[in-house]
């Protein structure tokens, strides 16, 4: 067996989530080439060198790939397809984008947004945002697939020293074309892909109290959420609400203040991987899941916390 | 111009997924089904090009069991101008679906196809892409903003980092987030006239396209319950803990 | 500029048995009738609770193939058990005891909501419309003070009632008749009740809140087809209630609880009387270890004959629990609002061919066993204003030894709202925490009613006065709304020092129980349609 994994990158740095991409590879097999399409992009191609896990680097660089038209990419990726057993990417905007086009190329069924490995052809994943797991098993020859980063560490980063092999690019089609990319304006990140979230509950009690929310949510570059009942009684404008239709929040860190957990939010961010509750009610629900638990009083609390982060010479964008 | 929206029925969002007791699927007797909802956002788009003079018709497709109709009979209520129904029993893949869809493509000859960006049931977010490399065709993923042009599409993409503004050429497949728009309601008498309105039946077997699943649902279960940890005594620990232990911050 | 109208022969709110009956009536009497049925619920069904033993009489009347034609109505009744319950202990009834009204063996353990949603089915391929998820909010007027139908709500305003992107007018229908089905507190029902003093010389109606919730359990814990009921613990004798626990197909139990809205304490939470009783050991070794995955909630009407109004009107007749046609004693309404239904559509073929007056449904309605049924049934609820144990002994003379023929007629003294005593009169209840396995808090339960309203649209749980709540009813009540709304719309809200309580209506939750709409002491709260599809989407209820 022999794994494919499809690199993100910006055609300077590799981005985070194909080390997670590429850890997942290696539940699979110990095989793994990944390549990396892009316009200019050597630098990444010497960061993912050195990653211990990676075999072997493939590196095709044409203007073409530049913006990772999903188009462009694809004929590439199906001309390398037969020599190998799995192709892999991240189940974000990227991977989803393009992989399903490899395999419909391929003539197989895709498995996306995979959580966990069980034997090569054997994979966990979420089906009904969430609500259900399901255990699936591919019958086909070359298996296409989509993982869920925050499911899988990142590799270790350094220490290995794969050979970079050139690939020559394919013709691109010429059927469509990069116009812009626009970072999201606002000084925060979006709440559904934010590494760090930070919510308020009812218990804010008021508008102006989500200031003490919005100073750590600045020095942890985290987004905003809210619960219904803050929604409701009017402290923070709905597209901050937790646990509504279509969201759910998986981030690396979830902090709930104030926050009961009413089955609707729990159920909007219970896959976080780390959940931190803040409540004066030691009996509040939301400490059942939450991985810390601070019972206090959330405007002592909130102040002294911004404080502490403060002390710390750096923090985790 | 004319185009073909994809509608999927799928359980309500509204309704709690509850886990069969054998453990082979999710309870889905006797529970609430809409139109899966970015669909909904597919339909009007497709509407909205319609009203604008941009394009001359509008087709919608679905395929499933016959109560699947009720999903084209909705986007007939709201403006589509015909329906097509491929009748098939069980879950098909996306795989399946999309070579299903090209038949239908090269039928109906649409410069557009519209569709949800993922169904909110199996989450594959597979069709529209797969649909438009079996086709050639570009594709407008993860549609937050459209702007047609005469042999293009503006398509404005919902990405990771922000957004992405691609123009494709037509013909294409776009895929349409919940952002695109906000979908309409159906009038009384618009609903009685799509009851009226003849939908267009074919059996998925009888397309001569190999629909057969690759995939075999093993076992589904519900997630595991999240456990509770443990209880910092303040502000100081916690911080301590999120750094040294957890490392997340 | 008026509102697009349509014209039909019969126009039906509510796609319950009785509007449903009335439908396919109508359709089997005269094939080329326009019929059509106005549903609020996102389905046929959504909105439908029961617990149900059915029994199948109006059935056997209205279509009497139904076993060829897949009812879903399969569950035979095998045996059954009353039993008094004690905090620890249980007393069983001996069932050659009990009244023959409440025996059982030749009805059905059925799912309400899956046969509307059959008898729908059946209606459609009559030719009836059926559109779910348009409610009817207003009743339309001739000049001559006759009803000429109803207008659907404007769908797509925002909370100010502004319209929104998706805004889309509501419509009129105009009919020959329009019938309202609405089931127990329909609002519309209400206003017409007003409007034409249907209620003149009546009693006050009495209502009850239910609830139930459906477990899957062990083989060794089920016994398909029994039928259990219990009154006492942990009601005290002054509140009038008691459960149902029905052994269903597929595993499942049917397990509920209803409490007369009469009751005094404003302490007392219906919500968590029913999720106590669960702990009883005789009713909790039928649920431990199963899982419970399914709830709700829904008021229903007790007052019978007495509080029965006027089903009548010009242009207009009022049937089913929109009316009041329960039977209390039966713990059944299914039949008696199917029946009323059949004969609401024989009064309107009638007043449409040879131009008979509505007002013979009246006479109809009282040849029909339904009224007998209701007529023996009379003197039952309201003797338990007695308390529990000598309402039991009356009920056994009034309804074993007598059969309901005592020549005379007890009466309800009060409506549901003005039986609440002031809460410095009445004890605190501290109910137990739920444990989350036999019992529950309100939050996971609304979970599984699937309940949704549209964000960002009028709130239609109206006060009419806004500050009395806190000024008023908290004062002297301590708000009860907090406790006898089963999903807890209604909260009280203090700020940091736990001063200036605010009156909170987290309107999204409402499983549409109208439990507010009959209990607030003041009537100050006024249930009115939310937007079309909102509300629970209950399954197989």
């Amino acid at each position: 067996m022999s794994i494919l994994v499809i690199a993100e990158h910006n055609n300077i740095n590799l981005k985070t989530f194909s080390l997670n991409t590429i850890n997942c590879a290696s539940k699979i097999d110990l095989d793994i080439h990944v390549l990396i399409a892009g316009n200019k992009c050597e630098n990444v191609c010497k960061e993912v060198s050195a990653i211990p896990l990676v075999k072997k680097v493939l590196h095709s660089d044409s203007t073409s790939y530049e913006n990772y038209l999903a188009e462009n990419l694809t004929p590439l990726v199906v001309k390398l397809a037969g020599k190998y057993t799995h192709i892999i990417a991240p189940a974000n905007t990227f991977g989803k984008n393009f992989m399903p086009r490899v395999a419909a190329l391929l003539d197989v069924s895709q498995i996306s947004d995979i959580i966990k490995v069980n034997a090569p052809d054997n994979f966990v994943r979420p089906i009904y945002a969430g609500n259900a797991f399901a255990t699936v098993k591919s019958t086909d020859k070359i298996k296409c697939i989509t993982i869920r980063p925050t499911s899988f560490d990142p590799a270790p980063i350094s220490g290995g020293s794969a050979p970079i092999e050139k690939v020559d690019a394919t013709e691109a089609p010429n059927i469509s074309k990069f116009i812009k990319r626009e970072e999201t304006k606002s000084e925060r990140p979006e709440l559904g892909t934010a590494r760090v979230v930070i919510s308020g509950g009812r218990g804010m009690q008021s508008s102006e109290n989500f200031k003490l929310i919005n100073a750590i949510a600045d020095k942890l570059n985290a987004a905003v959420g809210a619960s219904r009942a803050a929604v409701d009684a009017g402290y923070i404008s709905n597209d901050h609400q937790v646990g509504q239709t279509g969201k759910v929040v998986v981030p690396d860190l979830y902090i709930a203040v104030g926050i009961s957990g009413a089955i609707q939010h729990l159920a909007g961010m219970k896959e976080s991987k780390i959940i931190v509750a803040i409540n004066k009610d030691g009996e509040a629900p939301i400490f059942s899941i939450a991985d810390y638990g601070l019972e206090a009083d959330l405007f002592e609390a909130l102040p002294q916390f911004l404080e502490e982060l403060n002390k710390l010479n750096t923090i985790q964008k | 111009m004319k185009i073909l929206v994809a509608v999927k029925r799928v359980i309500d969002y509204n309704v709690q997924i509850r886990v069969k007791e054998d453990g082979t699927d999710v309870q889905s007797d006797n529970v609430k089904m809409s139109t899966n909802p970015p669909d909904d956002n597919a339909v009007e788009e497709a509407v909205k090009l319609k009203e604008a003079g941009k394009a001359k018709e509008v087709v919608a497709i679905t395929i499933g069991q016959e109560k699947a109709q009720e999903t084209v009979r909705k986007a007939l209520a709201v403006g589509a101008d015909k329906g097509i129904h491929i009748k098939a029993e069980g879950y098909i893949e996306p795989l399946g679906v999309a070579k299903i869809l090209k038949k239908v493509v090269e039928k109906e000859k649409p410069d557009i196809v519209f569709m949800g960006k993922q169904a909110i049931d199996d989450d594959c977010n597979q069709t529209g892409q797969m649909l438009s490399a079996m086709l050639g065709w570009p594709q407008g993923t993860f549609a937050s903003k459209i702007e047609v042009k005469d042999k293009t599409i503006q398509v404005t993409r919902e990405v990771d980092e922000g957004l992405e503004t691609i123009e494709i050429n037509l013909p294409a497949i776009v895929t349409c987030d919940l952002r695109l728009n906000e979908p309409r309601y159906a009038s009384l008498p618009n609903i009685m006239k799509a009851k009226k309105k003849p939908i267009e039946q074919l059996i998925a077997k009888d397309l001569g396209v190999d629909i057969s699943n690759r995939i075999q649902q093993l076992k589904v279960e519900e997630p595991p319950k999240r456990k509770g940890g443990i209880k910092v005594a303040n502000v100081a620990e916690l911080v301590n803990k999120l750094k040294n232990e957890a490392k997340v911050i | 500029m008026p509102r697009e109208a349509m014209e039909y022969d019969v126009v039906i709110v509510g796609a319950g048995p009785a509007g449903l009956s009335t439908a396919i009536k109508l359709k089997q009497l005269d094939s080329n009738l326009n019929v059509c049925i106005l549903e609020k619920g996102s389905e046929v069904g959504a909105h439908i609770l029961s617990g149900n033993v059915f029994e199948t009489k109006a059935l056997d009347e209205l279509l009497s193939n139904w076993r060829e034609e897949g009812a879903p109505v399969k569950t035979k009744v095998s045996k059954e058990k009353f039993l008094f319950l004690g905090k620890n202990k249980s007393l069983s009834w001996p069932t050659w005891l009990l009244p023959s009204v409440q025996k059982n063996h030749k009805n059905y353990i059925i799912s309400l909501a899956n046969f509307c949603r059959w008898l729908a089915e059946q209606a459609e391929k009559l030719g009836v419309e059926i559109l779910p998820g348009f409610p009817a909010s207003e009743i339309l007027y001739n000049e001559d003070g006759s009803i000429r139908g109803v207008a659907t709500l404007d769908m797509g305003l925002d909370k100010d009632g502004n319209k929104k992107e998706s805004y889309q007018e509501g419509m009129e229908l105009h009919a020959k008749v329009t019938v309202f089905a609405e089931g127990c507190r329909g609002h519309l029902g209400k206003q017409l009740v007003k409007k034409y003093k249907l209620d003149t010389g009546k009693n006050p109606q009495q209502y009850g809140i239910g609830f139930k919730e459906i477990w899957e359990v062990s083989d060794q814990q089920h016994q398909e087809g029994l039928v259990i009921h219990t009154a006492g613990w942990p009601l005290d004798n002054k509140t009038y209630g008691g459960s149902f626990v029905y052994h269903a197909g597929k595993k499942q139990i049917y397990i509920g609880y209803v409490i007369g809205l009469d009751y005094q304490n404003p302490y007392l939470s219906p919500f968590d009387e029913f999720q106590r009783f669960k702990t009883h050991k005789d009713i909790r070794k039928m649920l431990e270890g199963g899982k419970r995955i399914a709830f709700g909630a829904r008021a229903l009407i007790e007052g019978g004959l007495q509080s029965l109004p006027k089903m009548h009107m010009p242009g207009g007749l009022l049937i089913g629990c929109d009316a009041g046609t329960l039977n209390m004693p039966k713990i059944k309404g299914s039949h008696t609002a199917m029946k009323s239904g059949i004969i609401a559509a024989e009064t309107i073929i009638e007043n449409i061919k040879n131009k008979k007056d509505l007002a013979i449904y009246e006479e109809k309605f009282k040849k029909s066993w339904a009224y007998k049924e209701l007529y023996t049934a009379r003197n039952v609820k309201p003797s338990f204003g007695w308390g529990l144990i000598l309402g039991i002994i009356y009920t056994g003379l009034d309804q074993i030894l007598f059969r309901g023929r005592l020549p005379l007629t007890l009466n309800h003294k009060y409506a549901d709202h003005e039986a609440l005593k002031p809460a410095n009169q009445m004890q605190k209840i501290n109910y137990p925490k739920p444990d989350g396995k036999i019992t529950f808090d309100k939050t996971s339960s609304v979970y599984l009613t699937g309940t949704n309203h549209t964000e960002n649209q009028p709130v239609h749980l109206q006060l009419n006065d806004s500050s009395l709540p806190i000024n008023y009813t908290l004062k002297k009540f301590n708000e009860p709304a907090q406790r006898y709304c089963p999903v807890g719309v209604y909260e009280v809200q203090n700020d940091k020092e736990n001063q200036n309580p605010k009156f909170i209506i987290n309107s999204q939750n409402c499983i549409h129980c109208k439990t507010c709409d009959i209990k607030e002491p003041s009537q100050n709260i006024t249930w009115v349609v939310p937007e079309g599809g909102g509300g629970p989407r209950y399954g197989n209820m």
